[in-house]
């Protein structure tokens, strides 16, 4: 394994959350492909922080930072969903079209 | 290495407003009577500011006007204590002009109070970031509360439909960012923008050339630029990234709309401005031109859309793309000069004046905006008919207010303008000032509109006067008095400016 496979690997992830965020339907499904394309940027990161000879902890640090914060947004993500499914009865993205033009 | 009383003093504002956030809960719990909570909340304010007062006295007495904290995290220097007490100031108005407002909320208001500290703090620490790691926390510590107090009205659908709206693209926007931090990472070995000692480098140090010919000279720190320009483009609300400004502006809680249009505005400038010049200054010659573009077309198509709209709060949001448009010209313009001998903080000089004035004109509109809306509760152009006879007051500062954001003299929108486009013209960029110059001629048609259907229309059935509430009126004549003076006497706002430019540059 070097460093070119954690790289392919974590664009591959990031790039299957960018589609999944464009393509999903369901408002959940669109919020875990967020999480996909932050935990792709961790695997960069983690990876690059194990290479790089320089300076090994900043790429740690902020991988650790990422999680936290991820799991904030979550909390907060599913009430406001949770809102919508009270309000509407679904979760479905493309019916959220109150406000256009 | 370890926490040191140094460290603390440097971030005590922020320390300092989240105290005050807890406190301001904590208190609407004990206290029946909630104009005492809205007073401690104004008059709390006065610590931090304090605090930042006495930090800015401190750096302007050192020989290197700056101060880092915390291993390097933290930059204190007078840009980042320049934006510190903008956003404060931007807080006390907001607070005030948003009592009445905010009273719908009953016994939530106080968590309402809290949660606009909390995402001021992080906008507080946003421009005072010393390596990318700050950035992205104090992005996400702005970020979550306002997604909070964008669905605050929880019975609209609308509301909630801002809130989901502005959490999805934020979350996707920090994702995007995070994998240009990490690129910039990749390409540098390092995440500071800000060196803290000769042992510990920024990234501007440690930018090398390994394909030649290619901008920035390296296929990672491009790859990295374009993703965190992407990342800051949402914040900034920069075409093609703007989508969901106008839907956030018009269901969040007005309120809410204003404080992002004007606070979340600014430090997002203020983060680019420490990124791109600090980190990535040397190799400006790439990027100014990707502002420049940026630029006219931001301000472009936000004028262009603005025309179109209906609705006041939707209008509003158009109309602060279309003025992000012409910050970036101030943008591009650092650019172009970096690494000359002359005037090279013009530019950023320029940028911060606007923002300063554009906090003042932009909070002044949605003052007028809140109190009229909370009375008629309608939104649209057409219920602010007959207002020039119905509320003279409100109407007159709404008018002046407009007059402002289009540009003419005298007020500090014009001066603004004037800078920027000065900028722009004394960096090589005349083609961007005249289409700046025509941009402003288009928003005269939707802005001046308003103030033709105010004073020129008859009220269409209610026709009962409409007035604001004490503290309202309070701020909103601060907004207002603040646009005169500054427009006519520029001088205090932009020595303030040129002290944070100057700061600005030396950490290059």
């Amino acid at each position: 394994m070097t460093l070119v496979h954690f790289q392919l690997l974590s664009a591959a992830l990031f790039a299957l959350g960018v589609y999944g965020v464009l393509a999903r339907r369901s408002a959940v499904l669109v919020l875990i492909s967020i999480e996909l394309m932050l935990n792709a940027v961790n695997v960069n990161l983690v990876a690059w922080a194990a290479y790089n000879h320089f300076d090994k902890v900043t790429g740690l640090v902020i991988a650790v930072f990422v999680i936290t914060v991820a799991a904030a947004e979550v909390a907060l993500a599913f009430a406001i969903v949770l809102r919508l499914y009270r309000a509407r009865g679904s979760v479905n993205v493309d019916e959220i079209d109150i406000m256009r033009g | 290495m370890g926490l040191t009383s140094t460290d603390i003093y440097l971030i005590s504002p922020e320390l300092a407003l989240a105290g005050l956030a807890l406190a301001v809960v904590l208190l609407d719990l004990a206290l029946k009577n909630k104009t005492v909570v809205l007073g401690v909340a104004v008059v709390g304010l006065l610590v931090p500011i304090a605090f930042a007062v006495s930090l800015w006295v401190r750096v302007d007495g050192l020989v290197f006007a700056r101060e880092t904290g915390f291993n390097g995290s933290l930059v204190i220097d007078q840009f980042a204590i320049f934006f510190k007490l903008l956003l404060l100031g931007i807080l006390v108005l907001v607070l005030l002009a948003s009592n009445e407002y905010t009273g719908r909320f009953r016994r939530y208001q106080a968590e309402f109070t809290g949660l606009v500290f909390f995402s001021a703090t992080g906008l507080m620490l946003l421009p005072a970031a010393g390596d990318l790691i700050t950035v992205y926390v104090a992005l996400e510590l702005a970020s979550l509360p306002i997604v909070a107090l964008a669905a605050f009205l929880k019975m609209q659908a609308r509301s909630t439909e801002a809130g989901l709206k502005y959490l999805v693209l934020s979350g996707v926007s920090s994702a995007v960012l995070l994998y240009g931090f990490a690129l910039l990472y990749a390409a540098t070995g390092t995440m500071r923008i800000v060196s803290p000692s000769a042992a510990e480098p920024s990234i501007a140090q440690m930018l090398t050339v390994t394909h030649a010919g290619l901008p920035f000279g390296n296929v990672a720190v491009l790859a990295g630029v374009v993703l965190v320009l992407a990342g800051f483009g949402f914040k900034l609300s920069m075409v093609p990234f703007q989508m969901w400004t106008p839907d956030v502006y018009e269901g969040a809680p007005t309120p809410v709309s204003a404080f992002l249009a004007v606070a979340s505005k600014s430090a997002a400038f203020a983060v680019v401005l420490r990124v791109f010049y600090s980190a990535l200054g040397d190799v400006s010659a790439d990027w100014s031109l990707v502002f420049a573009a940026l630029a006219a077309v931001t301000m472009s198509v936000g004028n262009l859309v603005a025309i179109a709209q209906s609705n006041v709060k939707r209008l509003l949001g158009y109309s602060t793309i279309a003025h992000a448009g012409y910050m970036l010209v101030g943008v591009a313009a650092i650019a172009a000069r970096a690494g000359d001998a002359g005037d090279g903080s013009l530019g950023i000089v320029s940028v911060l004046f606007y923002l300063g004035g554009y906090a003042a004109m932009n909070l002044a509109a949605f003052f007028a905006v809140i109190a009229i809306t909370n009375r008629t509760g309608n939104e649209t152009v057409r219920g602010l008919a007959g207002l020039g006879q119905r509320s003279p007051l409100l109407a007159g500062m709404l008018a002046f207010a407009l007059v402002s954001l289009t540009g003419i003299p005298p007020t500090v929108g014009f001066m603004g303008k004037l800078f920027v486009f000065n900028a722009a013209i004394n960096t090589g960029y005349t083609w961007l000032a005249v289409i700046g110059v025509i941009n402003s001629v288009v928003s005269a048609y939707y802005y001046l509109n308003i103030v033709r259907v105010m004073y020129l229309q008859p009220a269409d059935g209610d026709a009962r006067p409409v007035s604001a509430n004490a503290p309202a009126t309070v701020a909103l004549a601060f907004t207002s008095i603040a646009v005169l003076l500054f427009g006519l006497w520029p001088t205090g706002l932009l020595d303030a400016a040129r002290a944070a430019a100057t700061a600005l540059l030396q950490t290059l």
